[in-house]
C-alpha cells in the first residue's frame, strides 16, 4: 500500500484552525551541498586532526617510538642483550662516537640500551591501555546498559577498587606475584586502572542509553545487541578512546616507577626506569646514562599525553 | 476521515504508576501516577488527538501504547494482540503494527547512521518484512514518499535541517507498513512554517496508506487540524473525550474550557469578545493527586461532592462525547481558537 508515490511538495487542502486550508506544501527546500564524500563524523575528526600541529608532533613523536620498540635493530646494530658487548675496562664514558650516550657502570652502551628499552615502555602503555578499555569499557557498558542490581552490584566492585591507593596497591601486587615480567606488570596495573575507565563508560552509556534514537530502536523491536552495539557503542565510544590514550602515557610512566622501585621489570631484562635506578648512584660523575633514558621516557608520556588531548578535542562535539 | 469498523487499537483502564524511591536501601517513598485508568478505542483510519500540559502523562502513554513500557495494570490491544503482556517474538511481531514518531527530530536520528541504513533498519530487525535486494529500492521510494531526495540516502543527519530530519523519522516509521503511528508532539520543536508542512504529509500519508494515528500534542490548533477525536488529559486521566467539533464546540469538562480559552485568537476583535479562563496555581503533583476530582484545586465550579467522589468519564451524548466532571455542561466555544 505504501508503494504509492507522489510528487513531493504537494497541497493538501486541509481546512485549518481558522477554516482557511492550509497554504499548499511548498517542495522542499534542498539540502546543503552534496559534499564529495559523506562527511561522518570519523572522517570529520580525521580532517580535523590532520590540520593539527598538535596531533601530527605527538603521532610523529609516537609513531618513531612504536617503530623503535618493534624494529630496534633499525636504530642500533649492538644488542644490549648479549653481556659481550659490554666492556668494564670502558665503564662510566661520556658521548663518543663509539657511545653516542656513553656507558654505563658495566661499560654496556647506553644508546643501544635506550634503544631497547623502548619495547617495554610500550607493550606495558599500549597493553594496559588496551586491557583497561576493553574490561573497564565492556563492563561499564553491560552496567550502564542493563541498569538496576547488574549496576548496583558492579559500581560498588569499582569503588572497592577505587578505594586502593594506586602506588601502595601496584607495590603489593608486584610484591606478591615476583616474577619480573612484562605482562605481570601490564596485569597489575590492569587490575588499578579498570574502575576508572568502567566509571566514564557508565555514564557515557547511561546518557546515550536515553537518546530518542535508542528509544526508536526499541520500538522497532531492535534487540538487546543491536541497541548496545549499533546504537550506543559508537556513541558512547568517543570518551573511552580519549581516556585511553592519555592513559597510556600514565602507564608507561608507571612501569619506569614499578622498575625503578625494584618491582617492576628486573635484570637482564631492559626498561628505561631499570636504567634511571642503575644510573641514580654515580649520576654527578657520570650524568649520561640516567639523562638519556629520563628523556626518552619524559618523551613517550609527553607524546601520548598530547596525543590524547588532540584525539579529544577534535572528536568534540562542535557547531557546524 | 471517519472510524471505520471493528477498532484497531483498544486500550483499557491503562495505569502506570512508577515507585518513588529514596536513600540508601532504595526504600519506596511513593507512587507517581503518571497514567492512571485510561481507556479508548481508535478506529482504522482515524485519528485521535491528545492533549494536555506538560507532565499529565501524553509521552508515558505514549511508551505503553508501543509496549515500552509494562504497565502497573490494564491492556493495549494491537490488531488482535496484547502489546501490554507480549515477550519476544510476539512482542516483535505486534511491533509491526504500530510504529511511533519521536519529539525531537535531532535527538531521534543515531548522529552515527546514514539516513539511508536508519530508514532501513526496521528490515535489519525484521528480516522477513523485505527481501534483501529490494531493502534499498524500498528504502529510496520511503524517501520519496515522504518528500526527501532519495539520492542523500548515504548521508548523515547532522547534514539535514529540522524538517527534513523529521521526515526521515516520519519514513523510519512507515518501514513496517504499520496500521498504526503514535506521533509524540510531532512538530512542536519545528518552526511553524515546517509545522505546516510536517502536519500536512502526515494527512497525505494517512490518505494513501489508511493510517491511524495517536497524535500527542500541547498545541491545540495543530491536534485540531488534524484530529477526528480529541481526549484531554489531565493528571494521568482523560477528562474529556469526543469529536473534535464537540471538544472545540461544545467543550464540556471546566479544563479543556480553560484550556481553550487560553489558546491566542489572530483576530483583534475576537480577542475583545472572549473570556479567558485564567486557571490559579499549577498542576498538582502526580504524586500525591487530589482526592476525588483531580482538577477540583483549580476548578472555579468545585463543591465538596468534588473532593469525596471521583467524578467517572460518562457519555454526555449519543455521539460518543463524554466528560468526567459531576459538573459537566457542554459550553458554547471561546470564540473560534
Amino acid at each position: 500500500m505504501s508503494d504509492a508515490r507522489v510528487p513531493a511538495g504537494r497541497g493538501d487542502g486541509f481546512p485549518g484552525p481558522s477554516g482557511r486550508p492550509w497554504p499548499p506544501v511548498p517542495p522542499v527546500p534542498p539540502g546543503p551541498p552534496a559534499p564529495s564524500r559523506p562527511a561522518s563524523l570519523g572522517n570529520d575528526a580525521w580532517n580535523d586532526l590532520r590540520r593539527r600541529p598538535l596531533f601530527t608532533g605527538s603521532a610523529f613523536l609516537m609513531g618513531i617510538f612504536l617503530v623503535m620498540s618493534v624494529f630496534p635493530q633499525l636504530f642500533t646494530s649492538v644488542d644490549p642483550y648479549d653481556a659481550t658487548t659490554c666492556v668494564l675496562a670502558e665503564a662510566r664514558q661520556g658521548m663518543s662516537e663509539f657511545h653516542w650516550f656513553g656507558t654505563d657502570n658495566l661499560g654496556c652502551d647506553v644508546y643501544a640500551r635506550t634503544v631497547h628499552g623502548a619495547r617495554n615502555s610500550v607493550v606495558v602503555g599500549g597493553a594496559t591501555a588496551v586491557l583497561t578499555a576493553l574490561a573497564g569499557g565492556s563492563l561499564g557498558l553491560v552496567a550502564g546498559f542493563r541498569g538496576g542490581a547488574t549496576d548496583t552490584l558492579l559500581s560498588r566492585l569499582t569503588e572497592v577498587f577505587f578505594a586502593i591507593p594506586a602506588v601502595l596497591g601496584a607495590l603489593l601486587l608486584l610484591t606478591i606475584f615476583r616474577t619480573g615480567e612484562v605482562w605481570t606488570v601490564v596485569a597489575a596495573l590492569a587490575v588499578l586502572a579498570w574502575p576508572m575507565t568502567f566509571r566514564i563508560t557508565r555514564v557515557e552509556v547511561i546518557t546515550v542509553r536515553a537518546q530518542e534514537y535508542v528509544v526508536a530502536a526499541e520500538a522497532l523491536g531492535a534487540s538487546a545487541a543491536r541497541i548496545m552495539f549499533r546504537h550506543i557503542l559508537p556513541n558512547a565510544v568517543t570518551p573511552v578512546i580519549v581516556i585511553s590514550t592519555v592513559n597510556v602515557g600514565g602507564f608507561v610512566a608507571a612501569e619506569a616507577g614499578l622498575s625503578f622501585l625494584g618491582v617492576g621489570l628486573r635484570p637482564p631484562d631492559v626498561s628505561w626506569g631499570l636504567m634511571i635506578a642503575d644510573a641514580r648512584g654515580r649520576f654527578l660523575e657520570a650524568p649520561e646514562p640516567l639523562l638519556f633514558p629520563a628523556l626518552f621516557l619524559s618523551l613517550t608520556v609527553l607524546a601520548a599525553i598530547m596525543l590524547g588531548e588532540a584525539v579529544r578535542d577534535a572528536l568534540a562535539p562542535k557547531p557546524r | 476521515m471517519a472510524a471505520t469498523g471493528e477498532p484497531i487499537l483498544r486500550v483499557r483502564d491503562l495505569v502506570k504508576h512508577f515507585p518513588l524511591r529514596h536513600g540508601p536501601l532504595r526504600a519506596q517513598v511513593g507512587l507517581i501516577k503518571a497514567v492512571d485508568g485510561v481507556s479508548f478505542d481508535l478506529g482504522r483510519g482515524e485519528t485521535l488527538g491528545v492533549v494536555g500540559e506538560s507532565g499529565c502523562g501524553k509521552s508515558t502513554l505514549a511508551r505503553l501504547l508501543l509496549g515500552l513500557e509494562r504497565p502497573t495494570s490494564g491492556s493495549v490491544t494491537v490488531g488482535g494482540g496484547e502489546i501490554t503482556r507480549a515477550r519476544g517474538g510476539e512482542l516483535k511481531r505486534l511491533r509491526r503494527n504500530i510504529q511511533m514518531i519521536m519529539q525531537d527530530p535531532y535527538a531521534s536520528l543515531n548522529p552515527r547512521m546514514t539516513v539511508g541504513d536508519i530508514v532501513g533498519e526496521p528490515y535489519e530487525i525484521h528480516r522477513d518484512a523485505v527481501p534483501k535486494g529490494d531493502r534499498r529500492r524500498r528504502v529510496r521510494e520511503l524517501l520519496e514518499i515522504v518528500g526527501l531526495n532519495p539520492d542523500h540516502a548515504d548521508r548523515y543527519p547532522h547534514q539535514f535541517s529540522g524538517g527534513q530530519r523529521r521526515r526521515v523519522g516520519i519514513a523510519r516509521g512507515l518501514a513496517l507498513q504499520p496500521e498504526i503511528i503514535v506521533c509524540d508532539e510531532p512538530v512542536s520543536s519545528l518552526d511553524v512554517s515546517i509545522r505546516a508542512q510536517i502536519v500536512n504529509l502526515l494527512g497525505r500519508l494517512q490518505d494513501e496508506l489508511g493510517l491511524s494515528y495517536v497524535f500527542i500534542a500541547h498545541d491545540l490548533s495543530v491536534v485540531r487540524h488534524i484530529s477526528d477525536r480529541v481526549g484531554v488529559m489531565y493528571l494521568g486521566k482523560l477528562v474529556e473525550l469526543g469529536g473534535d467539533g464537540e471538544i472545540y464546540g461544545h467543550p464540556a469538562h471546566p479544563y479543556t474550557q480553560a484550556l481553550l480559552s487560553a489558546v491566542p485568537v489572530p483576530d483583534p476583535e475576537g480577542r475583545e469578545r472572549r473570556r479567558r479562563i485564567i486557571l490559579q496555581g499549577d498542576p498538582p503533583s502526580p504524586i500525591t493527586p487530589p482526592s476525588g476530582c483531580r482538577f477540583r484545586t483549580r476548578c472555579w465550579k468545585a463543591r465538596d461532592v468534588c473532593a469525596e467522589r471521583e467524578p467517572p468519564l460518562r457519555a454526555l451524548s449519543g455521539t460518543g462525547h463524554a466528560g468526567a466532571c459531576h459538573f459537566a455542561e457542554p459550553r458554547e466555544a471561546p470564540p473560534p481558537a
